[in-house]
C-alpha cells in the first residue's frame, strides 16, 4: 500500500497487447457502422430517401429515426436527445443515418447515395443569441449567503467586470467506439468506450425496445474519456447496438477523429459578470456573479456542470456576501458535455481574475490578496452554501510552496528583467485549488463491488469503476492485495461489466477511488470473515486446547495465521483449496455509498462534498509582446493527496491535469462559423499541448503529513483537481501583458489567452498608455 | 483497383501480401497483418499514435501508401521485446509510470527508439522534441521523457 507500483496493464501497453476497441476482432461477419450526420445547424429534415443507399455494393442495412425499434430518445437527464434526428435537425453533426457495410469504403460510398433535403432554419450560436432571443433551457437557479447588494453599497471599492472562457475539446487519444455482438433471443453485449456502463446499457435497451436483463455492456479500458465519454459514448454505443439488431451481425462504430470532433459536446463556453467589493487591504465583503454557460442543443448534464460552478465560484476564498446566479443557454451546437472540472474550472476562472484585479487595484502582490482572502482554519471556514472547509490545506500549502518556489525573489527577478525588457515580458503567478469531492446528485454517491478468490489462491475483482487511464485498477489491485494480505500479481482486476455488478454510478466527479475502493474493501471483509471462521476451526481442529477465535485470524505477506500463536499458519492459497473443500463461498458482493453528505437543491444549503481537495501552483511565463507567443518558463505544483495510495501515479495525473488546463488556457481554441460548422475541427487546427509546450522547468510535490480521514486508507482523490492549477499560467500570462503597462492599467482578457488574445491586450493597453500620456500633455 | 504484391520485413519476419495500393501502412498493419499495437489516433499525421520505425525513421504510417514500404523494413510496437524480455525502452517506460491510459504509448516508445538509436543520451529538450509529434493527453509528459532519458543503454543493468 502506498507505494508505487506499475500501472496494472503497463506491460499490456508497451508490447502493444493492450486491446482498445478498435482492437477487438470479432467473426467474419464483423459489419463497420457510419453515422451519416446533419450538415446544419437547424434545419427541418423535408424528405430523404434511402433506397439508393440501401442497394449498393457491401450495404445490409441504412436506418433512420423510424427504424428504431423502441425509444427514440437518450438523455442522462432529460430525456430531449433524439438517438437519430427525425423532423428536425438542432446541430451539425447530428446523426440522422445510420449505414452498415461490410467497409468502411463502402459505407461512404453509401452515403453519398442518400437523398435527403432540409429547410435550414435560423440557428442560435452563440450564448449572446441565446440571451437576445431568450432561449433558456431551464429556470436561472440562485445560491447566497448574505446580502450582496447592500454590502457593495458600503464598501470602500467596488470592480465590475466580465469574463469569457472558451469551449474545448476532450481529445482523448482513442476516439469513441463500440462494438455490439448479438446474442440469442434479445441477448446484445455491446462492447464501448463508456465512462458510465450502466448508463449505456439502459439506454440501448431503450432504444432497442429491450429490457436491461438482456443487455451487457463491458468496458475493459479507455484510451483518455476526461468527462468526454460519461454521457457521449452512450450514443455511440446506442448506433452500433441499432445496426447489429438491425443485422444480426456484430457491428463496430468508430468515429473517425474529425467526426468525433464535429459530433459530440465540448466543455461549456461560459459568459461571466461580477462585482466585488473590498476594503483597502484587499479584503472581499461581497460579490456578485453572474453565470451563463452554452449547454448547446441537448441538457445532458448541463445543469449539473452549472452547479459545480455555482459551488466553485468562490474556489478558495471566503466572501462574507455572496449572490450567485446562473442561466443556461439552449443553443444549435452539439450538446456540451462533462469535461475535467465539470463547471468547476469556469467558476473558479471568475474568481480568479476577481482577485487578480483587486491586487492590481490596490497595487500588490495577487498573491498576497489571494493569502488574505482564503478560508480561515478555525474561522471564516464556511462556505457560501453552508459547507465548513474541514481540513483546510491551504494555508500549509501556501507557506510551502511559496517558499520552494521561492516566489518574492522570483518576482524581484521578474520585475528586473521586465524594467530592463521592452519587447519580452515575464510574468509570475500562483494559484490555489479547493474542489469538493462527491457527485452533487447525492444518491449517485453509491458503488459496488464483486470479489472472488480461486481455489489457486488468486483473486478476481470486479468493480463499477472504469478504467480510462487513471490508474484506478491499479490502485484497486493494491486496495484488494493489502486487504487480503497477498502479493499483487495474485490479484486481477476485470473488465468493467453490467452483469457483474449492476446500477453502478459513472466513474466521474472524481471519485472512483474513494467509492470503488471502499466497495472492494466491503466485499473482502465480508470474505475475510468467512475465512477466518472456517481457519481457526480448523487450527482447533489440530490441537483444540489453544482456542482460535476468528478475531485471532490475520491476513498477511501470503499466509494466514492465528495472531496470538504464530505457528498456527496456513499458506493462503492452500487455505482457500481448503475453503472450497469445506464449502466455504469465496464470492462476495460489496456495497459502499458515501456516508455524512446531502443538501437542500432549493435552498442552495448544505454539505453536498464528502471533503475537500487542495492543490496550489506557481507559474513563469515570457510572453513575446510582438508576437503575443507565450513561453512557460517553470511551473511548481504542491499537491494534497493525502496519503497517496500510489504517488507515481497521483504525480503522473497531476502533470496531466495541469497540462490539460495549461491547454485550455492558452491554445485550445474552438470556433464555430457563422453557420455552426465546427472550424477547429482536426488536431491540425485545434492545438493541444504537446511535449514541447510544458513549463522547461516542471516541479511536481505532493504534500507530505496530510492524511485524509475521509476517504480509503486516508488518501484523497487527483482526478479532476490539477487541471484547475492550469489556471496559474493564465495569470501569469496576465502579469506579463500587465507588465506592458507596468500594471497601471487592468489588461483585457479572456480565457484561453491565444496569441490573438495577448496581442490585443497589449494593443489595448498600448492604445490606453497614448491616451493618458496625450491627456497628461494636453492638461 | 488493381492489387499489388508487396514485399515486405515487418519485426523481422519476411512478408509478401497482395493488397489495394491505396491502402495505409496503418490499416495494412491492423487490419491485414493483426497488428494492432500501432494504434488510429487521428489518421491525418498530427498525433503519432500510429509512429513506426521504416527503415529505422520514425514516421506516421497513416500517412505512408502500401507500395512505399515495398522492398523496406518496418518495426512496430510489437517487434519492440525480445520474445519475454522486455526493450529497455519498455522497462523504462514501466519504471517510470509513463503508462496512463497507454493509447499513445505505442507511438511514443517508437518516437523514442528512433532518438535513441542515433541519439543514447538525449538531452531534456532533445527528448522533448522528439516526442513533440506524438500527442499524449493524459500524463502532461514528464514522465514519459523522465523514461526515455534514463532508459538503460542496452547491457547496462
Ligand atoms: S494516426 Fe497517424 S498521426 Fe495520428
Ligand atoms: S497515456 Fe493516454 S494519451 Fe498518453
Amino acid at each position: 500500500m502506498h507505494q508505487q507500483i506499475p500501472h496494472e496493464s503497463a506491460a499490456l501497453h508497451v508490447t502493444g497487447e493492450a486491446l482498445y476497441i478498435d482492437d477487438l476482432s470479432s467473426s467474419p461477419s464483423l459489419l463497420v457502422g457510419r453515422v451519416v450526420s446533419s450538415p446544419h445547424a437547424h434545419a427541418r429534415i423535408a424528405s430523404y430517401d434511402l433506397t439508393k443507399a440501401m442497394k449498393a455494393p457491401g450495404v445490409v442495412a441504412v436506418l433512420c429515426a423510424k427504424d428504431i425499434p423502441g425509444h427514440n430518445q437518450m438523455g442522462p437527464v432529460v430525456k430531449d436527445e433524439p438517438c437519430l434526428a427525425s423532423g428536425e435537425v438542432s446541430f451539425v453533426g447530428q446523426a440522422v443515418f445510420l449505414i452498415a457495410a461490410k467497409t468502411d469504403a463502402q459505407c461512404r460510398a453509401a452515403e453519398k447515395l442518400i437523398d435527403v433535403s432540409y429547410e435550414p432554419l435560423h440557428p442560435i450560436l452563440t450564448i449572446d443569441e441565446a440571451v437576445a432571443s431568450n432561449n433558456l433551457l431551464g429556470p436561472a437557479r440562485t445560491m447566497q449567503r448574505g446580502d450582496a447588494d447592500t454590502a457593495l453599497r458600503s464598501v470602500a471599492h467596488v470592480i465590475k467586470g466580465e469574463l469569457r472562457t472558451g469551449a474545448a475539446e476532450h481529445w482523448y487519444l482513442e476516439s469513441q467506439a463500440s462494438l455490439s455482438v448479438p446474442g440469442e433471443g434479445d441477448e446484445m453485449a455491446v462492447y464501448c468506450g463508456s465512462q458510465h456502463p450502466s448508463e449505456t446499457q439502459t439506454l440501448v435497451a431503450e432504444v432497442l425496445g429491450v429490457r436491461k436483463k438482456d443487455v451487457v455492456v463491458e468496458v475493459r479500458r479507455i484510451g483518455g474519456a476526461f468527462g468526454g465519454k460519461e454521457t457521449q459514448g452512450n450514443h455511440v454505443a446506442c448506433w452500433s447496438a441499432l445496426l447489429a439488431h438491425a443485422t444480426g451481425c456484430p457491428v463496430k462504430v468508430r468515429l473517425f477523429r474529425d467526426d468525433d470532433m464535429i459530433m459530440t459536446g465540448k466543455r461549456h463556453r461560459f459568459l461571466t459578470r461580477y462585482e466585488a467589493g473590498f476594503d483597502n487591504e484587499g479584503i472581499l465583503q461581497a460579490v456578485k456573479i453572474e453565470l451563463n454557460s452554452d449547454a448547446g442543443a441537448a441538457t445532458d448534464l448541463s445543469f449539473a456542470i452549472m452547479e459545480r460552478a455555482m459551488f466553485h465560484c468562490d474556489n478558495a476564498y471566503f466572501v462574507p456576501h455572496m449572490h450567485v446566479v446562473a442561466r443556461v443557454w439552449k443553443t444549435n451546437l452539439p450538446s456540451n458535455t462533462a469535461f475535467r472540472g465539470f463547471g468547476g474550472p469556469q467558476g473558479m476562472a471568475a474568481m480568479e481574475s476577481i482577485i487578480d484585479r483587486v491586487a492590481r487595484f490596490l497595487h500588490k502582490d495577487t498573491s498576497e490578496i489571494r493569502h488574505k482572502n482564503f478560508y480561515g482554519l478555525n474561522s471564516n471556514n464556511t462556505t457560501h452554501y453552508g459547507q465548513t472547509v474541514e481540513e483546510n490545506r491551504l494555508p500549509r500549502l501556501f507557506d510551502e510552496l511559496m517558499e520552494s518556489s521561492e516566489y518574492y525573489s522570483r518576482r524581484v527577478t521578474v520585475q528586473a528583467y521586465n524594467a530592463a525588457n521592452e519587447f519580452t515580458k515575464k510574468g509570475l503567478a500562483l494559484t490555489p485549488v479547493k474542489f469538493g469531492i462527491s457527485f452533487t446528485t447525492t444518491f449517485l454517491n453509491q458503488a459496488g463491488a464483486l470479489v472472488s478468490i480461486y481455489n489457486d489462491g488468486t483473486v478476481l475483482v470486479n468493480h463499477g469503476g472504469i478504467e480510462m487511464g487513471q490508474g484506478l485498477h491499479t490502485k484497486m489491485q493494491q486496495i484488494a492485495a493489502a486487504e487480503l494480505g497477498i502479493s499483487i500479481d495474485r490479484v486481477r482486476v476485470n473488465a468493467t461489466n453490467t452483469s457483474k455488478v449492476p446500477n453502478t454510478s459513472a466513474t466521474a466527479a472524481s471519485s472512483g477511488t474513494d467509492m470503488n475502493g471502499a466497495a472492494v474493501k466491503n466485499a473482502i471483509e465480508t470474505l475475510k470473515l468467512r475465512i477466518a471462521e472456517c481457519v481457526a476451526g480448523m487450527f482447533n481442529e489440530k490441537n483444540p486446547s489453544l482456542k482460535t477465535s476468528k478475531d485471532d485470524i490475520r491476513f498477511e505477506s501470503d499466509v494466514i495465521f492465528d495472531s496470538k500463536h504464530s505457528e498456527r499458519k496456513i499458506d493462503f492459497a492452500e487455505a482457500m483449496a481448503q475453503m472450497v473443500l469445506r464449502q466455504v463461498s469465496l464470492s462476495s458482493t460489496g456495497y459502499f455509498r458515501t456516508p455524512g453528505i446531502g443538501w437542500d437543491r432549493e435552498k442552495g444549503v448544505g454539505t453536498p462534498f464528502r471533503y475537500f481537495a487542495f492543490g496550489m501552483a506557481v507559474s513563469e511565463v515570457l510572453v513575446d509582446t510582438l508576437t503575443g507567443a507565450t513561453t512557460l518558463l517553470r511551473t511548481d505544483i504542491l499537491h494534497d493527496a493525502g496519503d497517496s495510495i500510489n504517488p507515481a501515479i497521483d504525480i503522473g495525473q497531476i502533470e496531466g491535469g495541469y497540462v490539460q488546463g495549461v491547454g485550455w488556457c492558452t491554445t485550445e481554441e474552438i470556433k464555430w462559423d457563422d453557420a455552426g460548422n465546427l472550424m477547429t475541427h482536426s488536431p491540425d487546427t485545434y492545438k493541444i499541448p504537446t511535449a514541447r509546450d510544458i513549463p522547461a522547468d516542471f516541479r511536481v510535490k505532493l504534500l507530505e503529513n496530510a492524511t485524509n480521514p475521509n476517504a480509503i486508507h486516508g488518501s484523497k482523490t487527483v482526478a479532476e483537481p490539477p487541471l484547475m492549477l492550469g489556471l496559474s499560467t493564465w495569470l501569469a500570462i496576465k502579469d506579463a501583458v500587465s507588465a506592458v503597462a507596468n500594471h497601471q492599467i487592468e489588461p483585457e482578457f479572456s480565457l484561453p489567452a491565444t496569441n490573438e488574445v495577448i496581442l490585443l491586450s497589449i494593443d489595448n493597453l498600448r492604445g490606453q498608455m497614448k491616451a493618458r500620456a496625450s491627456k497628461q500633455v494636453s492638461a | 483497383m488493381k492489387n499489388v504484391l508487396i514485399k515486405t520485413t515487418i519485426n523481422g519476419k519476411q512478408v509478401e501480401l497482395d493488397v489495394r495500393p491505396n491502402m495505409t501502412l496503418l490499416d495494412f498493419l491492423r487490419d491485414e497483418m493483426g497488428l494492432t499495437g500501432t494504434k488510429r489516433g487521428c489518421e491525418v499525421g498530427e498525433c503519432g499514435a500510429c509512429t513506426v520505425l521504416l527503415n529505422g525513421q520514425a514516421v506516421n504510417s497513416c500517412l505512408i501508401l502500401v507500395p512505399q514500404i515495398d522492398g523496406q523494413e518496418i518495426l512496430t510496437v510489437e517487434g519492440l521485446a525480445q520474445g519475454e524480455k522486455l526493450h529497455p525502452l519498455q522497462e523504462s517506460f514501466l519504471d517510470h509510470d509513463a503508462v496512463h491510459c497507454g493509447f499513445c504509448t505505442p507511438g511514443m516508445l517508437i518516437s523514442a527508439k528512433a532518438l535513441l538509436d542515433h541519439t543514447p543520451d538525449p538531452s531534456e529538450e532533445e527528448t522533448r522534441v522528439a516526442i513533440s509529434g506524438n500527442l499524449c493527453r493524459c500524463s502532461g509528459y514528464q514522465q514519459i521523457v523522465d523514461a526515455i532519458r534514463e532508459t538503460k543503454h542496452v547491457g547496462e543493468s
